[in-house]
C-alpha cells in the first residue's frame, strides 16, 4: 500500500530540475508511504560497451573505495560516485563479468539496478529523510519514478523498498496488494529467478524479468502479467527511454495521469502532480483498468505514446 | 427386520448432518444461510485460568476495596473521546436484522450502565439515538442509511472493514425481513434480498483508509473518535494498518462473532478465533508503541465476566457483546416452543435470525412477534446481565490484586490446553512452557 | 447574524483544509456572505466536505479525494479535476466538476445533483441511493454498480459492466456501453423518460438531444435467491 510517482521530461528545463520536481512529488506521497522510499532516475547513459550499476552494501558498510580500486584491476575503465548509502559504478565491460567479479570479491555488495541509464536509490525511513540522504534534489535526468511504501505484510527493510529492478534498465513500483504471489514466487524460482525478499511486488518484478528473458517485449510481458497476477495493483515501470503504467482489471487502486507541453506525470494522487509547474492547467485523466500504457522518446527525442496502447520500441 | 443398533455408527467424514447438507445443496443449488456464529468447538477463553493471589500477591477485599472499571476510548485524535463506566460495550447490530424493541432495550440498558451501543448496516433510527446516551455509528461498505446528520449526532464513528463471522464477505439481509420501513431506510424496494458489498465503494487499503478517516474527521469537525472494525484474520497486519491509517480505536471481532445472516461456509471456515487474535493485536499495538493510546475493543464469543477479564488481561481495553446481549434479552429462551418448532428447531439451537420469524421478538420486525419483547423488560434483563458481568470481572481482578480491571496482565493467567497456551502465549498450567516460545516442559 | 465568510477568498497555501471546513460549517442561514472562492487546492483531500448550508463554494484547481463529501444544500463548483469519491454520499445541493472526475464519483449519494463536464472514471454512481449524476463525457467500468435509486446520465460512452446488480436506479446513455453488467438491461424509452432526461440535462447545463439516449435498468432477476428445488421434480 503505497504512493507512486513518475515524471517524464519533455523540456530541457524539466530535465535540469528533474530531481527537485520528483522529490516534491515523493514527499507529497509521504502519508501513503511513511515506511520507506525509493527512486529510479534515467540519466547520463554510459553508452555501448559500458554498464552502469547502482549498488549498496549489506550492513552499514560503504566499501566503495575498495570496490572501485579492485574493479580497476579487472576492467579498463571504472568510475564510482557515492550517493547516500548507495554508489553508482560505471564500468567499461560486460555486465555479467562485472557481476561475477563483484560476487566473488565483494559478496557484501548488492546490485540494486543495472543498465545504460538507470540509477536506483532506496532506503527505509520517511520519504523526506530518504530524499535528503540521497540528495535527490540535485539529480538531473530524462525521466524518473518514485515510490513511498506503507508496508502491509512484509518487513520494512531497504531490500523490501521499491523500485524493484526487473532487468537491464527496467524497474517496477507497485501500489496495491497481490493475492497469489507466494505460489508464483515458487514457480519463478524454479525458472531461475532469484528473490531477495518475501515482498509481493518483487514477484511482479520477477515475473516481468522472467518473461522478458524468455524473449517477450515489455508490452507482451505486461499483458502476461495482467493474466498471471491476481489481486490489486497499479504498476509503473521505468524503461530505458520512457515508462509504462498498468492497472489490474478491477482497478481499485487509484492512479492519475497528467500532461503539459513540458512533462508527462503519473501519480497515485493528484496532489503529487500539483507540485509540478503548470499542473493547474494540465490535462488530467485516469488510466483505464487492465490496459497497458507506454510512453517513450522517439528518434527525434519527442515524447510519444500514452493514452493509447503502444508497442515498445525495438 | 429391525435396525441393528450396533450398526448405527456414523461415518467419520459423513455423519448424518453432512449427508443432509449434501442433499440439501443438491436440492436447492444454493449455499446455506444462517445467523449467529461458529458452531464448531474452538480454543477460547474457557481454556485460560486465572492465577488468584495468595502469598506472593495480595487480593483486594470484595465490595470494600474499589476495583475500578472505567475506560476512555478514542483520545488519540478526537476532541471528544468516549468515557465508559464499564469496559463492556454493545456491538454493532443493525435495525433491520433486529427490531425496534431490541434496539431500544439495548440502548436503555447500556445508558444505565454507562456504556455505548452501536448501530449497524442500515443506518441510525431516532429510537436508537434517543435510547442510547453513547451511540457508535457504523460506516459500512453498503452505506445503507448513511447520513451526515447521523454522523454528526453520533458519539463515535466505526468504519467497518470486516466482521469476525465473515472477514472478506459482505452483509446479507434476506427479503423476508425487508419490510416497508427497513426498505425505505435502505433506499430499496421492499422484499428484495439485500446483499451488501464486501469492499467499501470509495476506498481500499490503509493508504486510502487514512484519507477516508480524514474526511470523516473533517465532516465532524475532529470531534468524534473514529474506530476501525476488522474481522480477525491477518490480525497483526490489520491492527498495525488501522493504527497507521489513523484510527483512534481498533475493534477486533474474532471468528466466534455472530451475524444476522451469512453463508454457513463463511461462519465455520474463515477467520481465526478471538483468543489468538487478541494476542496478535496487542503485540502489534505494543510494537508500534500504541498500546493504551489506540484502544482495542474485542468481540467474538464474550459471554461472561470471566471472558471479559481474560480478554482484558491479554491486553484489550474493552470487550463488546452482541450474541450474548441478544441471549440476555431472550434469544433461544425456552418459551413459545411452537414457534421454534415452526422454524424446525428447539429453543437452544435456533439460528434463524435471517428468517425474520424470531420466536422471542428480537430479530424481527413483525409487530406481533416484537410485542413479546417489551423494551423495558429487555432493558432490565440486559442491565442485570451487564451488572453480573461487571461483578464477575471485578471479582477476578480483585482476586488477582488489581484496583483497576485494566491492570490485569497475561502473567495473571495460565492455559489449560496446549492450543490455548500457544495461541494466548501464556504457559501451560503448572509449567513454564509456552509452545512456540522456546524452552520446554 | 454571523459573517464567517466575510473574507471571500480562501488560499489553501495559507489556510488548512481543516480551517476552511470549520469556517464553512459555521455558516448559518441568514448570514450575509454565502460564497467563497478556494484557491490553490493542489489535490488536497476533503475540501468542502460535510457542508450543510446554502453556501456557494468555487474551487479553482484540481482537488483530491472526497471533495464535497456528504454535501447537503451547498453548491460546490470545481474548476479542475476531481479525485476519487467526489460528492460521495451527497444528500442534496449541487456539485459541478468542470474537468474529469476520478473513480467512485457520487458513490452512495442520496440526493442532489452531481454534474461532471468531462469523463468520470470507474464506479461512477456506485451504490447510488437517489442522487442524480450527469456526465458530459464517458464513464469507466462498473459504473452504477448496485445502484439503488436516482438517475445516471452519460452523454458519452460507458465502460464494461455498466449497471451491474442494479436495483431501481435509471441509466440514460447516449453512446455505447462496452458491456452491461449482470441484471442490467435496456428498457423502453417512454415520453416520461425523455421528459425527465431533458430536465436533468437542462439542470446540468449540458446541451444534448434526449432523443439520442437509451435507457437501462434492472431486469430484477437478482432480487431474491433462486432455489432450484430439484427434489420436487
Amino acid at each position: 500500500m503505497c504512493g507512486i510517482v513518475g515524471l517524464f521530461a519533455k523540456s530541457r528545463e524539466i530535465e535540469d530540475r528533474l530531481g527537485e520536481h520528483l522529490t516534491k512529488m515523493l514527499i507529497e506521497m509521504e502519508d501513503r508511504g511513511p515506511d520507506s522510499a525509493g527512486v529510479a532516475f534515467y540519466r547520463d547513459p554510459v553508452g555501448e560497451g559500458w554498464v552502469k550499476l547502482s549498488v549498496t552494501a549489506l550492513g552499514d558498510t560503504r566499501p566503495w573505495a575498495d570496490v572501485s580500486a579492485g574493479l580497476h584491476t579487472a576492467f579498463p575503465e571504472v568510475s564510482c560516485t557515492e550517493r547516500g548509502s548507495h554508489a553508482v559504478l560505471k564500468v567499461k565491460g560486460d555486465f555479467e563479468a562485472v557481476r561475477a567479479w563483484l560476487a566473488h570479491h565483494h559478496p557484501e555488495v548488492r546490485i540494486v539496478s543495472a543498465g545504460d541509464a538507470i540509477e536506483i536509490f532506496k532506503e527505509k525511513g520517511l520519504p523526506r529523510d530518504v530524499a535528503d540522504a540521497f540528495a535527490l534534489r540535485e539529480i538531473t535526468g530524462t525521466h524518473a519514478l518514485g515510490h513511498t511504501r506503507m508496508a502491509t505484510e512484509s518487513a520494512v527493510t531497504t531490500a523490501h523498498s521499491h523500485p524493484f529492478s526487473t532487468g537491464m534498465d527496467l524497474c517496477l513500483v507497485h501500489n496495491g496488494s497481490l493475492s497469489n504471489h507466494n505460489r508464483l514466487r515458487e514457480r519463478l524460482r524454479r525458472l531461475g529467478i532469484t528473490f531477495q525478499t518475501d515482498n509481493d511486488s518483487e514477484v511482479a518484478a520477477g515475473f516481468l524479468t522472467e518473461r522478458m528473458r524468455a524473449g517477450a517485449s515489455l508490452r507482451e510481458a505486461l499483458d502476461a502479467a495482467l493474466r498471471a497476477l491476481d489481486g490489486f495493483y497499479t504498476f509503473a515501470i521505468g524503461t530505458h527511454d520512457g515508462f509504462a503504467v498498468v492497472r489490474d482489471p478491477i482497478a481499485c487502486k487509484h492512479a492519475v495521469l497528467a500532461e503539459t507541453d513540458d512533462w508527462v506525470a503519473m501519480a497515485t494522487e493528484f496532489r503529487a502532480i500539483a507540485a509540478l509547474p503548470g499542473a493547474e492547467t494540465a490535462r488530467v485523466w485516469e488510466p483505464d483498468p487492465g490496459r497497458v500504457y507506454i510512453w517513450h522518446r522517439d528518434g527525434e527525442g519527442r515524447v510519444v505514446g500514452g493514452a493509447v496502447q503502444a508497442e515498445v520500441p525495438a | 427386520m429391525s435396525v441393528d443398533e450396533r450398526a448405527q455408527r456414523p461415518a467419520g467424514l459423513f455423519p448424518p448432518e453432512t449427508i443432509r447438507e449434501i442433499q440439501r445443496a443438491a436440492d436447492q443449488g444454493v449455499y446455506e444461510i444462517r445467523g449467529l456464529g461458529s458452531k464448531r468447538r474452538l480454543p477460547h477463553f474457557d481454556d485460560l485460568l486465572m492465577l488468584g493471589a495468595s502469598i506472593s500477591r495480595y487480593p483486594l477485599e470484595g465490595y470494600r476495596e474499589a476495583c475500578h472499571t472505567d475506560v476512555v476510548i478514542g483520545g488519540r485524535c478526537a476532541r471528544k473521546p468516549l468515557h465508559l463506566d464499564i469496559p463492556i460495550t454493545i456491538a454493532g447490530m443493525s435495525y433491520g436484522s433486529l427490531g425496534t424493541h431490541a434496539k431500544r432495550a439495548f440502548g436503555w440498558a447500556a445508558s444505565r450502565m454507562g456504556t455505548s451501543t452501536t448501530t449497524g448496516d442500515g443506518g441510525m433510527t431516532d429510537e436508537e439515538r434517543a435510547a442510547s446516551d453513547l451511540l457508535v455509528y457504523q460506516v459500512l461498505p453498503s452505506r445503507y442509511g448513511m447520513n451526515p446528520d447521523d454522523l454528526r449526532r453520533a458519539d463515535a464513528i466505526e468504519v467497518v472493514v470486516g466482521q469476525g463471522a465473515k472477514p472478506g464477505g459482505g452483509g446479507m439481509l434476506l427479503g423476508q425481513k425487508v419490510n416497508e420501513t427497513v426498505a425505505a431506510m435502505r433506499d430499496l424496494p421492499p422484499g428484495v434480498d439485500q446483499r451488501s458489498a464486501s469492499r467499501h465503494p470509495d476506498w481500499t487499503g490503509p493508504d486510502d483508509l487514512e484519507i477516508k478517516i480524514q474526511e470523516l474527521r473533517e465532516i465532524t469537525d475532529w470531534e468524534k473518535p473514529i474506530y476501525v472494525k476488522v474481522g480477525a484474520t491477518r490480525t497483526r497486519f490489520d491492527t498495525a494498518l488501522a493504527v497507521k491509517a489513523g484510527a483512534d480505536a481498533v475493534v477486533l471481532d474474532g471468528m466466534q462473532g455472530g451475524t444476522a445472516a451469512t453463508q454457513d461456509v463463511f461462519i465455520e471456515h474463515v477467520g481465526i478465533p478471538t483468543l489468538p487474535a487478541v494476542r496478535q493485536a496487542v503485540e502489534a499495538l505494543q510494537e508500534m508503541g500504541m498500546h493504551r493510546t489506540v484502544q482495542l475493543i474485542v468481540s467474538g464469543g464474550i459471554r461472561s465476566g470471566a471472558d471479559a477479564a481474560k480478554a482484558l488481561a491479554l491486553g484489550a481495553d474493552a470487550v463488546s457483546i452482541g450474541t450474548a446481549a441478544m441471549m440476555a434479552i431472550g434469544c433461544n429462551k425456552p418459551v413459545y416452543r411452537e414457534d421454534y418448532h415452526a422454524l424446525g428447531v428447539e429453543p437452544g439451537y435456533c439460528h434463524h435470525c435471517h428468517t425474520g420469524r424470531c420466536p422471542v421478538g428480537i430479530t424481527t420486525q413483525d409487530p406481533e412477534l416484537e410485542s413479546r419483547l417489551p423494551p423495558e423488560k429487555g432493558a432490565r434483563l440486559l442491565q442485570n446481565y451487564l451488572k453480573t458481568m461487571v461483578y464477575e470481572l471485578q471479582t477476578l481482578a480483585r482476586a488477582c490484586g488489581k484496583s483497576h480491571v485494566l491492570n490485569l496482565e497475561p502473567e495473571d493467567m495460565v492455559a489449560a490446553t496446549t492450543e490455548a497456551a500457544a495461541m494466548a502465549k501464556v504457559p501451560l498450567a503448572g509449567t513454564d512452557w509456552v509452545p512456540g516460545q522456546g524452552g520446554g516442559p | 447574524m454571523s459573517d464567517v465568510l466575510a473574507e471571500p477568498v480562501c488560499d489553501l497555501d495559507a489556510t488548512s483544509v481543516r480551517e476552511l471546513n470549520a469556517r464553512l460549517h459555521a455558516v448559518r442561514e441568514g448570514d450575509n456572505a454565502t460564497g467563497i472562492v478556494v484557491r490553490n487546492p493542489r489535490g488536497k483531500h476533503a475540501i468542502a466536505a460535510g457542508l450543510d448550508a446554502p453556501v456557494e463554494v468555487t474551487v479553482d484547481g484540481h482537488v483530491g479525494f472526497y471533495c464535497a463529501g456528504m454535501n447537503k444544500r451547498a453548491t460546490v463548483t470545481i474548476n479542475g479535476h476531481a479525485g476519487p469519491g467526489v460528492a460521495e454520499n451527497m444528500m442534496s445541493g449541487r456539485v459541478h466538476v468542470r474537468g474529469n472526475a476520478s473513480q467512485s464519483a457520487g458513490a452512495t449519494g442520496h440526493g442532489g445533483l452531481l454534474v461532471i463536464e468531462g469523463d468520470a472514471s470507474s464506479r461512477c454512481g456506485i451504490s447510488m441511493k437517489g442522487i442524480d449524476i450527469v456526465v458530459g463525457g464517458s464513464v469507466g467500468h462498473m459504473s452504477a454498480f448496485m445502484a439503488q435509486k436516482g438517475r445516471l446520465v452519460i452523454c458519452g460512452d460507458a465502460g464494461p459492466d455498466l449497471g451491474d446488480s442494479i436495483y431501481e436506479a435509471r441509466i440514460y446513455l447516449r453512446g455505447a456501453a462496452e458491456g452491461l453488467g449482470a441484471d442490467c438491461v435496456e428498457k423502453h424509452m417512454r415520453a416520461e423518460h425523455r421528459a425527465e432526461l431533458s430536465e436533468l440535462l437542462t439542470a446540468a447545463g449540458l446541451a444534448a438531444d434526449p432523443g439520442e439516449f437509451r435507457r437501462y435498468g434492472s431486469a430484477r432477476k437478482l432480487y431474491n435467491f433462486t432455489i432450484d428445488t430439484a427434489d420436487a421434480l
